[in-house]
């Protein structure tokens, strides 16, 4: 017995050390979302979107810096910043200098915050914080800083693009803006009020609220408020299970009018709401894939639904993520000093597969990229969602969205 | 007025809902003295089941079939692993019901993914049954309203009425006299988990379409079963059925009503601050009662517990 186990830990330090040898090379990008809890089905989605995009992108076409792979590394944060802020020193501490996150601008906020000081106290293991979904405008406005680059749209030019179309349409009187109970539902209230007031200022907003977030059980009493406000369209920046569950009573009790949103689309949300929100939600995203922009666009898909069979490419921003990251670190030549990575990544020009061309602003590292308002429906749909016949159909583009919009930041660069 | 009457007719599902969740933990303790916090994972089961059994035979059978499935599995829980833990006191048997709810929600997620699964109502109950103004009660509400009530009816007949339900009450009390007089208290104890597992089951698979069938569902009413039952009072199906309904109609008309704390702290004759942006107490005065509707079930538990810790119609002594 005694000898068994003597063998078995043997076996096991050497596995250990075989595979530790066989990652070494390896360019590790630390993904901290949540994988458990409420929103796992977004956190799982966008980590099965990191790896296939890391492997298409990079590994299979022989890699960066002659032959390094990519490596994606989960963490679960269980949507928490303290548990994000625990993930982070391990991801450090194992040696990991490219840190995503996306789920919660709550989580990015004290990752910027934590990671600005990190970098600032150990300037030999310094890290990025490539934020590939938290959309508070604060992140690259008055709490901006140089380790920090996002790749989605700030709440704020979302607004500014899906209050065009909500202002195109004269029948809208009375809006109805609802949002979860922390610093983006905060954000997306204060944007909406602002450009609706600019744009109609014939258009009152009946309710503003905040629910608390990943807690509501039964959306209903929102519902009735809704229904009861006379409200003509509804204007959500909820996600995950909170969407799903809000659209889904608003459209049961009797709301009759449009719901925009920014993330009512994958993850199970496409096929839960079915034909019930058909033509009814509208959603405004960086990237559209129905009708699809290039043959290469439908490739990836093609290769991305092979391998997840039940997947959705619903964060194309992602691939963004990764190849614009390949492509600074093949300009900086190296992978473990950040800084000339961050400045390669500043000011970068590049072609989205997706379709169009994206531009990282390099006074706040907001990436520029045109905007999408698309339509849940069956028709025309080249690649549904949930594999429900059911996917959002772009019905209006902004061009490069608030290329010249201002910003409060002021970068300190090392 | 006619917000008041469709929000009776919202807390009436909600705190139906939540009775027949609380009845088989309530009847569950009261039987075994063991709180079973994978309560709401039977739920959660109740839900997957329904909707992989309404792909292939449609939506009645999977009301039929599914909590029959989650009774059974509960049963097993019961005879195989309950009953082997319950020897070593209640830490252990505590511990044994919380690892299954983790252990529940991780072989979800392992079979049916992460995703919200696309459950949905059934195409005959999928009108609206009538509009009180512009709001609109769905014919589903209606029917969870009905499967709930006809449930409870029938417990309460069972257990007061039929010589099983006369044998489980005097099992309750008194499980060595019903033993010596040749009952299998045993076998009456697994029914009894069994059954009110299979209540949690029907409460998914009705709950399921509107509340939407994702790995979370279980969380998100886990904690709020327990408050029903401590506010009942532990053991007590009216009690259950009261605080219930209760809770229901708190959490509604608190969400449906944008109540300003400051309007009723300035009612009852306490100024607003100056400075309200300064002041240390700005949170409280800027608070709103659907912020704080989810809290005040506990609230409420935690006022009972000091006024009256055996519950609103517990009958614990000593």
């Amino acid at each position: 017995m005694k000898k068994f186990t003597k063998l078995g830990a043997v076996s096991a330090l050497s596995l250990i050390i075989g595979a530790s040898t066989a990652f070494a090379e390896n360019i590790k990008i630390a993904f901290i979302d949540p994988l458990s809890g409420p929103f796992a089905s977004t956190g799982t989605n966008g980590l099965h979107q990191f790896e296939f995009a890391a492997d298409y992108m990079i590994n299979d076409k022989g890699g960066v810096l002659g032959g390094t792979n990519f490596e994606i590394v989960a963490f679960d944060n269980k949507i928490s910043p303290k548990e994000s802020l625990i993930q982070l020193q391990v991801a450090i501490d194992q040696g990991i200098r490219y840190i995503a996150q996306g789920n919660s601008s709550g989580v990015a906020n004290a990752l910027t915050e934590a990671i600005k000081k990190h970098n600032k106290r150990n300037p030999d293991d310094r890290v990025l914080f490539l934020n590939y979904a938290a959309v508070d405008p604060a992140l690259t406005n008055d709490k901006c800083n140089f380790w920090h680059f996002r790749f989605d749209a700030n709440a704020d030019i979302k607004m500014d693009a899906l209050t065009d179309v909500i202002a195109a349409d004269e029948g809208i009187k009375k809006v109805y803006v609802i949002g979860q109970d922390y610093s983006f539902g905060k954000a997306v209230s204060a944007a909406a009020n602002k450009f609706l007031g600019e744009k109609r200022a014939d258009i009152e907003i009946v309710g503003d609220e905040l629910h608390p977030i990943g807690k509501v059980k039964d959306f209903t009493p929102y519902a009735r408020k809704i229904v009861a406000s006379g409200a003509d369209a509804v204007v959500t920046g909820n996600w995950g299970a909170d969407m799903l569950g809000l659209g889904k009573s608003v459209i049961e009790n009797g709301f009759e009018g449009p719901i925009y949103t920014y993330y009512a689309a994958g993850s199970g949300i496409t096929g839960a709401f079915g034909a019930s929100g058909k033509d009814r939600i509208r959603l405004i995203s960086q990237g559209d894939v129905n009708p699809i922009n290039s043959d290469e666009a439908r490739a990836t898909y093609d290769a991305f639904r092979a391998k997840y069979p039940e997947g959705n490419i619903d964060q194309s921003r992602i691939f963004n993520v990764i190849g614009m990251l390949g492509e600074a670190i093949t300009a900086a030549g190296t992978a473990d000093d950040v800084i000339p990575v961050a400045k390669a990544l500043e000011g970068m020009k590049y072609q989205s597969i997706w379709g169009g061309e994206v531009f990282m602003r390099p006074q706040d590292h907001q990436l520029i990229q045109d905007m999408h308002v698309g339509v849940h429906t069956d028709e025309n749909i080249d690649f549904d969602y949930d594999n429900s016949g059911y996917g959002v159909y772009t019905e209006s583009t902004v061009k490069m969205a608030s290329m010249d919009s201002a910003t409060t930041c002021k970068m300190k660069r090392p | 007025m006619d917000l008041i009457l469709v929000n009776l007719i919202d807390g009436l599902v909600t705190g139906l809902l939540l009775f027949m969740l609380s009845a088989g933990l309530t009847l569950i303790f009261s039987m075994m003295g063991v709180l079973n916090f994978a309560h709401a994972s039977f739920y959660m089961l109740g839900a997957y089941f329904a909707y992989q059994i309404s792909i292939a035979l449609g939506f009645w059978m999977g009301l039929l079939i599914a909590p029959l499935i989650v009774g059974v599995i509960g049963a097993g829980v019961e005879r195989y692993g309950l009953r082997r833990v319950h020897q070593y006191g209640h830490v252990p048997e505590l511990i044994f019901t919380f690892g299954l709810a983790l252990l529940i929600e991780e072989m979800v997620q392992f079979i049916w993914g992460k995703n919200t699964m696309p459950y949905s109502v059934p195409e005959v109950l999928n009108f609206t049954a009538f509009s009180v103004g512009a709001n609109s009660i769905p014919a589903y509400k209606i029917f969870m309203i009905f499967t709930s009530v006809a449930i409870f009816i029938g417990l309460l007949f069972v257990l007061n009425k039929t010589r099983v339900g006369m044998i489980i009450q005097a099992a309750l009390s008194y499980p060595r006299t019903v033993e010596a007089l040749g009952h299998n208290v045993p076998l009456i104890f697994m029914g009894v988990f069994g059954v009110g597992t299979a209540l949690a089951g029907v409460a998914g698979v009705i709950a399921g379409p509107v509340l939407s069938t994702f790995p979370g569902m279980a969380f998100v009413l886990g904690s709020i079963v327990f408050v029903t039952i401590v506010i009942g009072g532990l053991g007590s199906l009216w009690g259950a059925l009261v605080a219930s309904l209760l809770i229901g109609w708190i959490t509604t008309f608190a969400k449906s009503y944008n109540i300003q704390m400051s309007d009723i702290l300035n009612g009852v004759g306490i100024a607003t601050p100056e400075n309200l942006s300064d002041s240390v107490l700005r949170d409280l005065w800027t608070v709103t009662s659907p912020q704080i509707a989810d809290i005040l079930p506990y609230i409420l538990m935690v006022l009972i517990l000091i006024f009256r810790p055996a519950g609103l119609f517990g009958k614990r002594e000593s």
